[in-house]
Protein backbone atom coordinates (compact mmCIF):
# COMPACT_ATOMS: atom_id res chain seq x y z
CA UNK A 1 0.00 0.00 0.00
CA UNK A 2 2.89 2.32 0.81
CA UNK A 3 4.28 1.82 -2.68
CA UNK A 4 0.88 2.46 -4.24
CA UNK A 5 0.41 5.77 -2.39
CA UNK A 6 3.99 6.89 -3.02
CA UNK A 7 3.66 6.20 -6.73
CA UNK A 8 0.18 7.71 -7.05
CA UNK A 9 1.33 10.85 -5.29
CA UNK A 10 4.31 11.23 -7.57
CA UNK A 11 2.31 10.57 -10.72
CA UNK A 12 -0.33 13.07 -9.68
CA UNK A 13 2.33 15.61 -8.77
CA UNK A 14 3.92 15.41 -12.22
CA UNK A 15 0.71 16.86 -13.72
CA UNK A 16 0.96 19.85 -11.45
CA UNK A 17 4.69 20.55 -11.34
CA UNK A 18 4.83 20.91 -15.10
CA UNK A 19 2.72 23.10 -17.32
CA UNK A 20 0.94 20.13 -18.95
CA UNK A 21 -1.59 19.68 -16.19
CA UNK A 22 -2.61 23.31 -16.15
CA UNK A 23 -2.81 23.44 -19.94
CA UNK A 24 -5.12 20.42 -20.00
CA UNK A 25 -7.35 21.87 -17.28
CA UNK A 26 -7.43 25.27 -18.99
CA UNK A 27 -8.28 23.73 -22.37
CA UNK A 28 -11.04 21.57 -20.88
CA UNK A 29 -12.46 24.54 -18.97
CA UNK A 30 -12.45 26.65 -22.12
CA UNK A 31 -14.29 23.94 -24.04
CA UNK A 32 -16.83 23.40 -21.27
CA UNK A 33 -17.38 27.15 -21.02
CA UNK A 34 -17.89 27.68 -24.74
CA UNK A 35 -20.18 24.69 -24.98
CA UNK A 36 -22.34 26.13 -22.22
CA UNK A 37 -22.48 29.46 -24.04
CA UNK A 38 -23.58 27.71 -27.22
CA UNK A 39 -26.12 25.63 -25.30
CA UNK A 40 -27.63 28.64 -23.62
CA UNK A 41 -27.85 30.57 -26.87
CA UNK A 42 -29.59 27.66 -28.57
CA UNK A 43 -32.07 27.34 -25.76
CA UNK A 44 -33.00 30.98 -26.18
CA UNK A 45 -35.38 32.23 -23.62
CA UNK A 46 -37.78 29.35 -23.40
CA UNK A 47 -37.25 27.27 -20.33
CA UNK A 48 -36.61 23.66 -21.04
CA UNK A 49 -38.00 20.78 -19.04
CA UNK A 50 -34.64 19.01 -19.30
CA UNK A 51 -31.91 19.79 -16.82
CA UNK A 52 -28.92 21.49 -18.41
CA UNK A 53 -26.61 18.58 -17.49
CA UNK A 54 -28.71 16.29 -19.63
CA UNK A 55 -28.57 18.62 -22.59
CA UNK A 56 -24.83 18.88 -22.16
CA UNK A 57 -24.44 15.12 -22.44
CA UNK A 58 -26.52 15.03 -25.58
CA UNK A 59 -24.28 17.50 -27.38
CA UNK A 60 -21.02 16.57 -29.07
CA UNK A 61 -19.12 18.96 -26.77
CA UNK A 62 -18.91 16.55 -23.90
CA UNK A 63 -17.61 13.82 -26.17
CA UNK A 64 -15.05 16.08 -27.81
CA UNK A 65 -13.60 16.96 -24.41
CA UNK A 66 -13.64 13.35 -23.31
CA UNK A 67 -12.08 12.02 -26.50
CA UNK A 68 -9.36 14.66 -26.66
CA UNK A 69 -8.46 14.99 -22.99
CA UNK A 70 -8.08 11.33 -22.06
CA UNK A 71 -5.29 10.50 -24.56
CA UNK A 72 -3.39 13.63 -23.52
CA UNK A 73 -3.70 12.71 -19.84
CA UNK A 74 -2.62 9.11 -20.27
CA UNK A 75 -0.04 9.32 -23.05
CA UNK A 76 2.92 10.00 -20.77
CA UNK A 77 2.10 7.42 -18.07
CA UNK A 78 4.31 4.63 -19.39
CA UNK A 79 5.62 5.98 -22.69
CA UNK A 80 7.56 8.87 -21.18
CA UNK A 81 9.14 6.66 -18.53
CA UNK A 82 10.17 4.15 -21.16
CA UNK A 83 11.56 6.91 -23.34
CA UNK A 84 13.57 8.60 -20.59
CA UNK A 85 14.74 5.31 -19.08
CA UNK A 86 13.21 5.89 -15.66
CA UNK A 87 11.03 2.86 -16.35
CA UNK A 88 14.10 0.75 -15.73
CA UNK A 89 14.84 2.42 -12.38
CA UNK A 90 11.19 2.04 -11.43
CA UNK A 91 10.92 -1.61 -12.38
CA UNK A 92 14.14 -2.58 -10.61
CA UNK A 93 12.77 -1.46 -7.25
CA UNK A 94 10.71 -4.02 -5.33
CA UNK A 95 7.37 -2.88 -6.78
CA UNK A 96 4.87 -5.23 -8.33
CA UNK A 97 3.42 -4.65 -11.78
CA UNK A 98 -0.08 -4.44 -10.30
CA UNK A 99 1.03 -1.60 -8.02
CA UNK A 100 2.55 0.30 -10.91
CA UNK A 101 -0.47 -0.04 -13.20
CA UNK A 102 -3.02 0.74 -10.51
CA UNK A 103 -1.07 3.74 -9.21
CA UNK A 104 -0.64 5.24 -12.65
CA UNK A 105 -4.29 4.71 -13.52
CA UNK A 106 -5.47 6.15 -10.19
CA UNK A 107 -3.32 9.25 -10.63
CA UNK A 108 -4.65 9.81 -14.15
CA UNK A 109 -8.20 9.30 -12.96
CA UNK A 110 -7.86 11.73 -10.06
CA UNK A 111 -6.39 14.32 -12.40
CA UNK A 112 -9.24 13.74 -14.84
CA UNK A 113 -11.78 14.34 -12.06
CA UNK A 114 -10.01 17.55 -11.06
CA UNK A 115 -10.19 18.61 -14.69
CA UNK A 116 -14.00 18.46 -14.61
CA UNK A 117 -14.38 20.53 -11.44
CA UNK A 118 -14.58 23.92 -13.20
CA UNK A 119 -17.81 22.68 -14.78
CA UNK A 120 -19.49 23.22 -11.42
CA UNK A 121 -19.00 26.95 -11.96
CA UNK A 122 -20.79 26.74 -15.31
CA UNK A 123 -23.67 24.91 -13.66
CA UNK A 124 -23.82 27.59 -11.02
CA UNK A 125 -24.02 30.30 -13.66
CA UNK A 126 -26.83 28.44 -15.39
CA UNK A 127 -28.74 27.99 -12.17
CA UNK A 128 -28.33 31.61 -11.30
CA UNK A 129 -29.24 33.20 -14.62
CA UNK A 130 -31.36 30.71 -16.51
CA UNK A 131 -34.02 29.92 -13.99
CA UNK A 132 -32.90 26.28 -13.89
CA UNK A 133 -33.21 25.50 -10.25
CA UNK A 134 -32.36 21.84 -10.88
CA UNK A 135 -28.91 22.48 -12.34
CA UNK A 136 -27.05 22.24 -9.07
CA UNK A 137 -29.26 19.74 -7.33
CA UNK A 138 -27.18 17.20 -5.41
CA UNK A 139 -28.73 14.17 -7.11
CA UNK A 140 -28.27 15.47 -10.63
CA UNK A 141 -24.75 16.73 -10.06
CA UNK A 142 -23.77 13.54 -8.22
CA UNK A 143 -25.19 11.36 -10.96
CA UNK A 144 -23.53 13.45 -13.62
CA UNK A 145 -20.12 13.29 -11.95
CA UNK A 146 -20.50 9.58 -11.39
CA UNK A 147 -21.22 9.19 -15.09
CA UNK A 148 -18.25 11.36 -15.99
CA UNK A 149 -16.02 9.39 -13.62
CA UNK A 150 -17.12 6.02 -15.00
CA UNK A 151 -16.97 6.84 -18.69
CA UNK A 152 -13.66 8.63 -18.04
CA UNK A 153 -12.23 5.59 -16.29
CA UNK A 154 -13.02 3.50 -19.35
CA UNK A 155 -11.35 5.91 -21.76
CA UNK A 156 -8.38 6.38 -19.42
CA UNK A 157 -7.87 2.64 -19.22
CA UNK A 158 -7.71 2.58 -23.02
CA UNK A 159 -5.07 5.30 -22.79
CA UNK A 160 -3.11 3.33 -20.19
CA UNK A 161 -3.03 0.34 -22.48
CA UNK A 162 -1.87 2.43 -25.44
CA UNK A 163 0.85 4.06 -23.35
CA UNK A 164 2.09 0.74 -22.00
CA UNK A 165 2.52 -0.58 -25.52
CA UNK A 166 4.97 2.02 -26.80
CA UNK A 167 7.79 4.29 -25.78
CA UNK A 168 6.54 7.19 -27.89
CA UNK A 169 4.03 9.55 -26.32
CA UNK A 170 2.82 10.54 -29.78
CA UNK A 171 2.06 6.95 -30.74
CA UNK A 172 0.39 6.38 -27.37
CA UNK A 173 -1.87 9.40 -27.88
CA UNK A 174 -2.75 8.34 -31.44
CA UNK A 175 -3.54 4.76 -30.46
CA UNK A 176 -5.69 5.77 -27.51
CA UNK A 177 -7.49 8.36 -29.63
CA UNK A 178 -8.19 5.71 -32.24
CA UNK A 179 -9.42 3.23 -29.63
CA UNK A 180 -11.54 5.93 -28.00
CA UNK A 181 -13.09 7.12 -31.26
CA UNK A 182 -13.66 3.47 -32.20
CA UNK A 183 -15.57 2.84 -28.99
CA UNK A 184 -17.44 6.09 -29.47
CA UNK A 185 -18.60 5.22 -33.00
CA UNK A 186 -19.49 1.74 -31.81
CA UNK A 187 -21.92 3.44 -29.45
CA UNK A 188 -23.83 4.77 -32.47
CA UNK A 189 -24.60 1.29 -33.72
CA UNK A 190 -27.48 0.45 -31.37
CA UNK A 191 -29.09 3.78 -32.20
CA UNK A 192 -28.94 3.15 -35.91
CA UNK A 193 -29.91 -0.50 -35.95
CA UNK A 194 -33.41 -1.70 -35.43
CA UNK A 195 -33.93 -3.05 -31.98
CA UNK A 196 -34.60 -6.70 -31.63
CA UNK A 197 -34.75 -9.23 -28.92
CA UNK A 198 -31.99 -11.51 -30.18
CA UNK A 199 -28.78 -11.52 -28.18
CA UNK A 200 -26.72 -9.56 -30.70
CA UNK A 201 -29.01 -6.59 -30.38
CA UNK A 202 -28.97 -6.84 -26.61
CA UNK A 203 -25.19 -7.03 -26.57
CA UNK A 204 -24.96 -3.99 -28.79
CA UNK A 205 -27.44 -2.12 -26.64
CA UNK A 206 -25.02 -2.48 -23.75
CA UNK A 207 -22.56 -0.34 -25.68
CA UNK A 208 -24.98 2.57 -26.02
CA UNK A 209 -22.77 4.97 -24.12
CA UNK A 210 -25.09 7.91 -24.82
CA UNK A 211 -28.16 6.32 -23.42
CA UNK A 212 -26.31 5.26 -20.30
CA UNK A 213 -24.86 8.70 -19.72
CA UNK A 214 -28.24 10.21 -20.36
CA UNK A 215 -29.52 8.31 -17.36
CA UNK A 216 -26.65 9.45 -15.20
CA UNK A 217 -27.30 13.04 -16.22
CA UNK A 218 -30.85 12.81 -15.01
CA UNK A 219 -29.57 11.52 -11.71
CA UNK A 220 -30.56 7.94 -12.43
CA UNK A 221 -27.85 5.44 -11.50
CA UNK A 222 -28.35 2.22 -13.39
CA UNK A 223 -26.27 -0.58 -11.85
CA UNK A 224 -26.07 -2.30 -15.24
CA UNK A 225 -24.25 0.71 -16.63
CA UNK A 226 -22.00 0.96 -13.58
CA UNK A 227 -21.03 -2.68 -13.90
CA UNK A 228 -20.58 -2.29 -17.66
CA UNK A 229 -18.13 0.61 -17.30
CA UNK A 230 -16.31 -0.87 -14.31
CA UNK A 231 -15.82 -4.26 -15.92
CA UNK A 232 -14.64 -2.83 -19.24
CA UNK A 233 -12.22 -0.55 -17.37
CA UNK A 234 -10.86 -3.50 -15.42
CA UNK A 235 -10.56 -5.49 -18.61
CA UNK A 236 -8.40 -2.83 -20.27
CA UNK A 237 -6.35 -2.39 -17.10
CA UNK A 238 -5.80 -6.14 -17.11
CA UNK A 239 -4.53 -5.88 -20.70
CA UNK A 240 -2.27 -3.02 -19.57
CA UNK A 241 -0.91 -5.24 -16.82
CA UNK A 242 -0.18 -7.94 -19.38
CA UNK A 243 1.59 -5.39 -21.57
CA UNK A 244 3.72 -4.31 -18.60
CA UNK A 245 4.49 -7.93 -17.73
CA UNK A 246 5.30 -8.76 -21.32
CA UNK A 247 8.92 -7.67 -20.95
CA UNK A 248 9.37 -10.82 -18.87
CA UNK A 249 8.25 -13.07 -21.71
CA UNK A 250 10.42 -11.55 -24.39
CA UNK B 1 24.45 -14.45 7.70
CA UNK B 2 23.93 -16.08 4.40
CA UNK B 3 26.97 -17.83 3.01
CA UNK B 4 25.89 -18.10 -0.59
CA UNK B 5 28.02 -16.13 -3.01
CA UNK B 6 26.54 -12.71 -3.75
CA UNK B 7 26.14 -13.35 -7.45
CA UNK B 8 26.07 -16.76 -9.03
CA UNK B 9 25.54 -16.93 -12.76
CA UNK B 10 25.39 -20.27 -14.52
CA UNK B 11 25.30 -20.69 -18.29
CA UNK B 12 23.34 -17.52 -18.85
CA UNK B 13 22.22 -16.91 -22.41
CA UNK B 14 20.19 -14.00 -23.73
CA UNK B 15 18.85 -13.87 -27.24
CA UNK B 16 17.02 -10.91 -28.67
CA UNK B 17 15.08 -11.30 -31.87
CA UNK B 18 17.81 -11.72 -34.45
CA UNK B 19 20.93 -11.69 -32.33
CA UNK B 20 22.50 -13.26 -29.28
CA UNK B 21 23.59 -10.80 -26.63
CA UNK B 22 25.00 -13.28 -24.13
CA UNK B 23 26.32 -16.77 -24.81
CA UNK B 24 26.58 -19.21 -21.92
CA UNK B 25 28.30 -16.96 -19.44
CA UNK B 26 29.05 -18.22 -15.94
CA UNK B 27 30.70 -16.43 -13.07
CA UNK B 28 30.46 -15.92 -9.32
CA UNK B 29 31.07 -12.87 -7.22
CA UNK B 30 31.76 -13.22 -3.51
CA UNK B 31 30.50 -10.90 -0.80
CA UNK B 32 32.39 -7.65 -0.38
CA UNK B 33 34.11 -7.85 -3.76
CA UNK B 34 34.28 -4.98 -6.21
CA UNK B 35 34.12 -6.50 -9.65
CA UNK B 36 34.49 -4.67 -12.93
CA UNK B 37 32.78 -5.79 -16.11
CA UNK B 38 34.91 -4.61 -18.95
CA UNK B 39 34.17 -4.60 -22.62
CA UNK B 40 33.41 -2.65 -25.75
CA UNK B 41 29.99 -1.31 -26.46
CA UNK B 42 27.68 -4.17 -27.29
CA UNK B 43 29.79 -6.73 -25.44
CA UNK B 44 26.86 -7.68 -23.23
CA UNK B 45 27.67 -5.74 -20.07
CA UNK B 46 24.35 -3.91 -19.83
CA UNK B 47 22.37 -7.01 -20.73
CA UNK B 48 24.09 -8.94 -17.94
CA UNK B 49 23.27 -6.17 -15.48
CA UNK B 50 19.68 -5.90 -16.60
CA UNK B 51 19.18 -9.61 -16.11
CA UNK B 52 20.77 -9.48 -12.66
CA UNK B 53 18.53 -6.59 -11.67
CA UNK B 54 15.45 -8.52 -12.76
CA UNK B 55 14.52 -6.08 -15.50
CA UNK B 56 14.99 -8.56 -18.33
CA UNK B 57 14.56 -12.33 -18.26
CA UNK B 58 17.34 -14.58 -19.52
CA UNK B 59 16.66 -16.89 -22.46
CA UNK B 60 18.31 -19.78 -20.62
CA UNK B 61 20.57 -20.37 -17.66
CA UNK B 62 20.19 -19.16 -14.12
CA UNK B 63 21.31 -16.15 -12.16
CA UNK B 64 21.09 -16.09 -8.38
CA UNK B 65 21.68 -13.20 -6.07
CA UNK B 66 22.34 -14.07 -2.42
CA UNK B 67 21.00 -17.52 -3.22
CA UNK B 68 17.73 -16.31 -4.76
CA UNK B 69 16.78 -16.71 -8.39
CA UNK B 70 16.50 -13.34 -10.13
CA UNK B 71 13.51 -14.44 -12.17
CA UNK B 72 11.41 -16.51 -9.77
CA UNK B 73 12.21 -14.52 -6.67
CA UNK B 74 12.47 -11.20 -8.43
CA UNK B 75 11.04 -8.91 -5.74
CA UNK B 76 13.22 -10.35 -2.99
CA UNK B 77 16.22 -9.92 -5.25
CA UNK B 78 15.26 -6.35 -6.11
CA UNK B 79 15.01 -5.55 -2.41
CA UNK B 80 18.68 -6.53 -2.08
CA UNK B 81 20.16 -4.64 -4.98
CA UNK B 82 20.77 -1.02 -5.79
CA UNK B 83 20.85 -0.57 -9.54
CA UNK B 84 21.97 2.44 -11.51
CA UNK B 85 21.19 1.88 -15.20
CA UNK B 86 23.16 3.19 -18.13
CA UNK B 87 22.84 6.94 -18.69
CA UNK B 88 21.48 7.29 -15.16
CA UNK B 89 17.84 8.18 -15.87
CA UNK B 90 16.31 10.48 -13.24
CA UNK B 91 13.08 12.38 -12.80
CA UNK B 92 14.37 15.75 -13.88
CA UNK B 93 11.44 17.73 -12.55
CA UNK B 94 11.95 16.63 -8.95
CA UNK B 95 14.19 18.08 -6.27
CA UNK B 96 17.13 16.01 -5.07
CA UNK B 97 15.86 15.32 -1.55
CA UNK B 98 12.30 14.80 -2.78
CA UNK B 99 13.52 12.30 -5.38
CA UNK B 100 15.61 10.32 -2.93
CA UNK B 101 12.76 10.29 -0.43
CA UNK B 102 10.41 9.05 -3.15
CA UNK B 103 12.85 6.31 -4.13
CA UNK B 104 13.40 5.30 -0.50
CA UNK B 105 9.67 4.98 0.07
CA UNK B 106 9.31 3.03 -3.16
CA UNK B 107 11.93 0.63 -1.92
CA UNK B 108 9.85 0.00 1.17
CA UNK B 109 11.63 2.09 3.80
CA UNK B 110 9.43 3.45 6.57
CA UNK B 111 8.83 7.19 6.82
CA UNK B 112 11.33 7.86 9.62
CA UNK B 113 13.86 5.41 8.28
CA UNK B 114 13.72 6.90 4.79
CA UNK B 115 14.32 10.34 6.25
CA UNK B 116 17.38 9.21 8.13
CA UNK B 117 18.73 7.26 5.16
CA UNK B 118 18.21 10.16 2.75
CA UNK B 119 20.22 12.41 5.07
CA UNK B 120 22.96 9.80 5.28
CA UNK B 121 23.29 9.26 1.54
CA UNK B 122 23.09 12.99 0.85
CA UNK B 123 26.12 13.43 3.08
CA UNK B 124 27.85 10.33 1.75
CA UNK B 125 27.55 11.53 -1.84
CA UNK B 126 28.28 15.20 -0.96
CA UNK B 127 24.86 16.30 -2.14
CA UNK B 128 23.73 18.09 1.01
CA UNK B 129 24.24 21.58 -0.42
CA UNK B 130 22.15 20.82 -3.54
CA UNK B 131 19.42 18.82 -1.78
CA UNK B 132 16.78 21.46 -2.56
CA UNK B 133 17.80 21.98 -6.19
CA UNK B 134 15.82 20.62 -9.13
CA UNK B 135 17.59 17.60 -10.61
CA UNK B 136 17.23 18.78 -14.21
CA UNK B 137 19.26 21.88 -13.43
CA UNK B 138 22.21 20.08 -11.85
CA UNK B 139 25.52 19.41 -13.54
CA UNK B 140 26.22 15.94 -14.83
CA UNK B 141 28.55 15.15 -11.94
CA UNK B 142 25.86 15.94 -9.41
CA UNK B 143 23.26 13.99 -11.35
CA UNK B 144 25.54 10.98 -11.38
CA UNK B 145 25.90 11.26 -7.62
CA UNK B 146 22.13 11.49 -7.25
CA UNK B 147 21.92 8.21 -9.17
CA UNK B 148 24.50 6.69 -6.85
CA UNK B 149 22.70 8.00 -3.77
CA UNK B 150 19.53 6.39 -5.10
CA UNK B 151 21.32 3.06 -5.52
CA UNK B 152 22.59 3.28 -1.93
CA UNK B 153 19.54 4.65 -0.17
CA UNK B 154 18.04 1.33 0.96
CA UNK B 155 21.40 -0.13 2.05
CA UNK B 156 21.43 -2.90 -0.54
CA UNK B 157 23.78 -5.86 -0.23
CA UNK B 158 24.68 -5.63 -3.89
CA UNK B 159 25.19 -2.46 -5.89
CA UNK B 160 25.11 -2.69 -9.67
CA UNK B 161 26.39 0.36 -11.52
CA UNK B 162 26.25 0.56 -15.30
CA UNK B 163 28.99 2.93 -16.46
CA UNK B 164 28.90 5.19 -13.42
CA UNK B 165 31.65 7.56 -14.61
CA UNK B 166 30.70 8.01 -18.24
CA UNK B 167 30.69 11.62 -19.41
CA UNK B 168 32.21 13.06 -16.25
CA UNK B 169 35.22 15.34 -16.06
CA UNK B 170 38.39 13.96 -14.42
CA UNK B 171 37.62 15.69 -11.16
CA UNK B 172 34.16 14.22 -10.92
CA UNK B 173 35.43 10.80 -11.98
CA UNK B 174 37.85 10.95 -9.07
CA UNK B 175 35.16 11.72 -6.54
CA UNK B 176 32.79 9.06 -7.87
CA UNK B 177 35.65 6.57 -7.87
CA UNK B 178 36.51 7.35 -4.27
CA UNK B 179 32.90 6.97 -3.29
CA UNK B 180 32.72 3.54 -4.93
CA UNK B 181 35.98 2.48 -3.30
CA UNK B 182 34.62 3.47 0.08
CA UNK B 183 31.81 0.96 -0.39
CA UNK B 184 34.19 -1.99 -0.52
CA UNK B 185 33.79 -4.50 2.27
CA UNK B 186 30.34 -3.49 3.44
CA UNK B 187 28.77 -3.86 0.00
CA UNK B 188 29.36 -5.99 -3.04
CA UNK B 189 29.75 -3.84 -6.13
CA UNK B 190 29.48 -4.78 -9.78
CA UNK B 191 30.58 -2.02 -12.13
CA UNK B 192 30.63 -1.94 -15.88
CA UNK B 193 33.00 0.31 -17.70
CA UNK B 194 34.94 0.52 -20.88
CA UNK B 195 37.72 2.54 -19.31
CA UNK B 196 40.49 0.20 -18.28
CA UNK B 197 42.38 2.43 -15.92
CA UNK B 198 39.17 2.93 -14.02
CA UNK B 199 38.58 -0.77 -13.51
CA UNK B 200 42.24 -1.16 -12.63
CA UNK B 201 41.94 1.41 -9.87
CA UNK B 202 38.59 0.48 -8.38
CA UNK B 203 38.13 -3.24 -8.73
CA UNK B 204 39.67 -6.20 -7.05
CA UNK B 205 38.60 -8.36 -9.95
CA UNK B 206 37.95 -7.72 -13.60
CA UNK B 207 35.94 -9.66 -16.11
CA UNK B 208 36.63 -8.90 -19.73
CA UNK B 209 33.66 -9.43 -22.01
CA UNK B 210 33.47 -9.55 -25.77
CA UNK B 211 30.61 -10.52 -28.03
CA UNK B 212 28.52 -11.87 -25.19
CA UNK B 213 31.24 -14.04 -23.66
CA UNK B 214 33.58 -13.64 -20.72
CA UNK B 215 37.11 -13.90 -22.06
CA UNK B 216 39.08 -13.45 -18.89
CA UNK B 217 38.35 -13.03 -15.22
CA UNK B 218 41.09 -12.24 -12.74
CA UNK B 219 42.64 -9.53 -10.60
CA UNK B 220 44.15 -6.63 -12.56
CA UNK B 221 47.63 -7.66 -11.39
CA UNK B 222 47.23 -11.25 -12.50
CA UNK B 223 45.90 -10.20 -15.86
CA UNK B 224 49.00 -8.12 -16.32
CA UNK B 225 51.27 -10.95 -15.24
CA UNK B 226 49.52 -13.26 -17.61
CA UNK B 227 50.38 -10.93 -20.42
CA UNK B 228 53.84 -9.89 -19.25
CA UNK B 229 55.26 -13.10 -20.68
CA UNK B 230 54.26 -11.95 -24.10
CA UNK B 231 55.98 -8.62 -23.55
CA UNK B 232 58.84 -7.23 -25.54
CA UNK B 233 62.46 -6.76 -24.52
CA UNK B 234 63.99 -3.47 -25.52
CA UNK B 235 67.76 -3.23 -25.84
CA UNK B 236 69.94 -0.39 -27.06
CA UNK B 237 73.22 -1.72 -28.35
CA UNK B 238 76.12 0.02 -30.12
CA UNK B 239 76.70 -2.43 -32.96
CA UNK B 240 76.24 -2.59 -36.73
CA UNK B 241 72.63 -3.29 -37.65
CA UNK B 242 73.50 -6.17 -39.94
CA UNK B 243 75.44 -8.06 -37.27
CA UNK B 244 72.67 -7.52 -34.75
CA UNK B 245 70.09 -8.91 -37.12
CA UNK B 246 72.28 -11.93 -37.81
CA UNK B 247 72.73 -12.62 -34.10
CA UNK B 248 69.03 -12.35 -33.39
CA UNK B 249 68.15 -14.66 -36.23
CA UNK B 250 70.53 -17.22 -34.80
CA UNK B 251 68.98 -17.04 -31.31
CA UNK B 252 66.36 -19.75 -31.20
CA UNK B 253 64.19 -18.02 -28.60
CA UNK B 254 63.56 -14.83 -30.53
CA UNK B 255 60.26 -14.94 -32.32
CA UNK B 256 60.39 -11.51 -33.83
CA UNK B 257 62.75 -8.56 -33.78
CA UNK B 258 62.96 -5.04 -35.02
CA UNK B 259 66.18 -3.01 -35.23
CA UNK B 260 66.13 0.73 -35.70
CA UNK B 261 68.85 3.35 -35.48
CA UNK B 262 68.99 5.87 -32.65
CA UNK B 263 71.43 8.68 -31.88
CA UNK B 264 75.05 8.04 -30.79
CA UNK B 265 75.61 5.04 -33.03
CA UNK B 266 73.28 2.87 -30.98
CA UNK B 267 70.56 0.65 -32.36
CA UNK B 268 67.29 0.17 -30.65
CA UNK B 269 66.20 -3.47 -30.78
CA UNK B 270 62.70 -4.59 -29.90
CA UNK B 271 62.60 -8.34 -29.41
CA UNK B 272 59.67 -10.64 -28.84
CA UNK B 273 60.46 -13.96 -27.25
CA UNK B 274 58.93 -17.31 -27.99
CA UNK B 275 56.77 -18.84 -25.22
CA UNK B 276 57.30 -16.18 -22.59
CA UNK B 277 61.02 -16.76 -22.41
CA UNK B 278 63.03 -14.01 -20.72
CA UNK B 279 65.60 -12.82 -23.27
CA UNK B 280 67.47 -10.35 -21.09
CA UNK B 281 70.32 -12.61 -19.83
CA UNK B 282 71.01 -13.81 -23.36
CA UNK B 283 71.24 -10.26 -24.67
CA UNK B 284 73.56 -9.32 -21.86
CA UNK B 285 75.83 -12.29 -22.53
CA UNK B 286 75.80 -11.55 -26.24
CA UNK B 287 76.95 -7.95 -25.76
CA UNK B 288 79.68 -9.04 -23.30
CA UNK B 289 80.92 -11.66 -25.67
CA UNK B 290 81.09 -9.28 -28.63
CA UNK B 291 82.30 -6.32 -26.60
CA UNK B 292 79.35 -4.12 -27.64
CA UNK B 293 78.22 -1.29 -25.44
CA UNK B 294 74.79 -1.80 -23.93
CA UNK B 295 72.97 1.25 -22.57
CA UNK B 296 69.45 -0.01 -22.04
CA UNK B 297 67.90 -3.39 -21.38
CA UNK B 298 64.27 -3.48 -20.29
CA UNK B 299 61.24 -5.66 -20.51
CA UNK B 300 58.25 -3.54 -21.40
CA UNK B 301 55.43 -4.11 -18.94
CA UNK B 302 52.18 -4.47 -20.75
CA UNK B 303 49.65 -1.94 -19.67
CA UNK B 304 46.21 -3.25 -19.04
CA UNK B 305 45.26 -1.61 -22.28
CA UNK B 306 47.58 -4.00 -24.15
CA UNK B 307 46.18 -6.91 -22.17
CA UNK B 308 42.72 -5.93 -23.17
CA UNK B 309 43.63 -5.47 -26.81
CA UNK B 310 45.39 -8.81 -26.87
CA UNK B 311 42.54 -10.66 -25.23
CA UNK B 312 39.90 -9.18 -27.45
CA UNK B 313 41.85 -9.15 -30.72
CA UNK B 314 42.07 -12.80 -31.80
CA UNK B 315 38.33 -13.22 -31.44
CA UNK B 316 37.61 -10.35 -33.75
CA UNK B 317 39.89 -11.83 -36.37
CA UNK B 318 38.15 -15.15 -36.05
CA UNK B 319 34.81 -13.54 -36.66
CA UNK B 320 36.03 -11.50 -39.60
Amino acid sequence: MQVFFTLTRRELATYFVSLTGYVIIAAATLLVGTSFVVLLRNMGNESSPMPITEIFYLTPFFWIILLLATPVITMRLFALEKYSGTYETLMTTPVSDVQVVSAKFTAAWLFYLVMWLPMLACLYVVQYYARQSGALEAGTVGGMYLGIALVGALFLSLGCLASALTSSQMVAAMVSLTLGVGLFTFAFLPERMETGTHWQAQLLAAFALFRQLHDFARGVVDTRAVIFFASLTLFFLFLTLRAVESRRWK
Amino acid sequence: MNHDPMIEVVKLTKRYAGHTALTDISFTVGRGEIVGLLGDNGAGKSTTMRILSGFLPATSGTARIAGRDVFYDSREVRRRIGFMPENNPLHNEMRVREYLKFRARLKGLSWTRSRARVDTVLAQCSLTEVSQRIIGQLSKGYKQRVGLADALVHEPELIILDEPTIGLDPHQIRSVRQLIKSLAGSHTVLISTHILSEAEMMCNRMMIMLGGRILASDTPDNLQKLMASRGQVIAEIAAPAGELAACFTEMGDVAQFDVSETEGGFHRCALTARDGFDLRPQIFLLTCERGWALRELTRSRNSLEDVYMQITKPKEEEEA
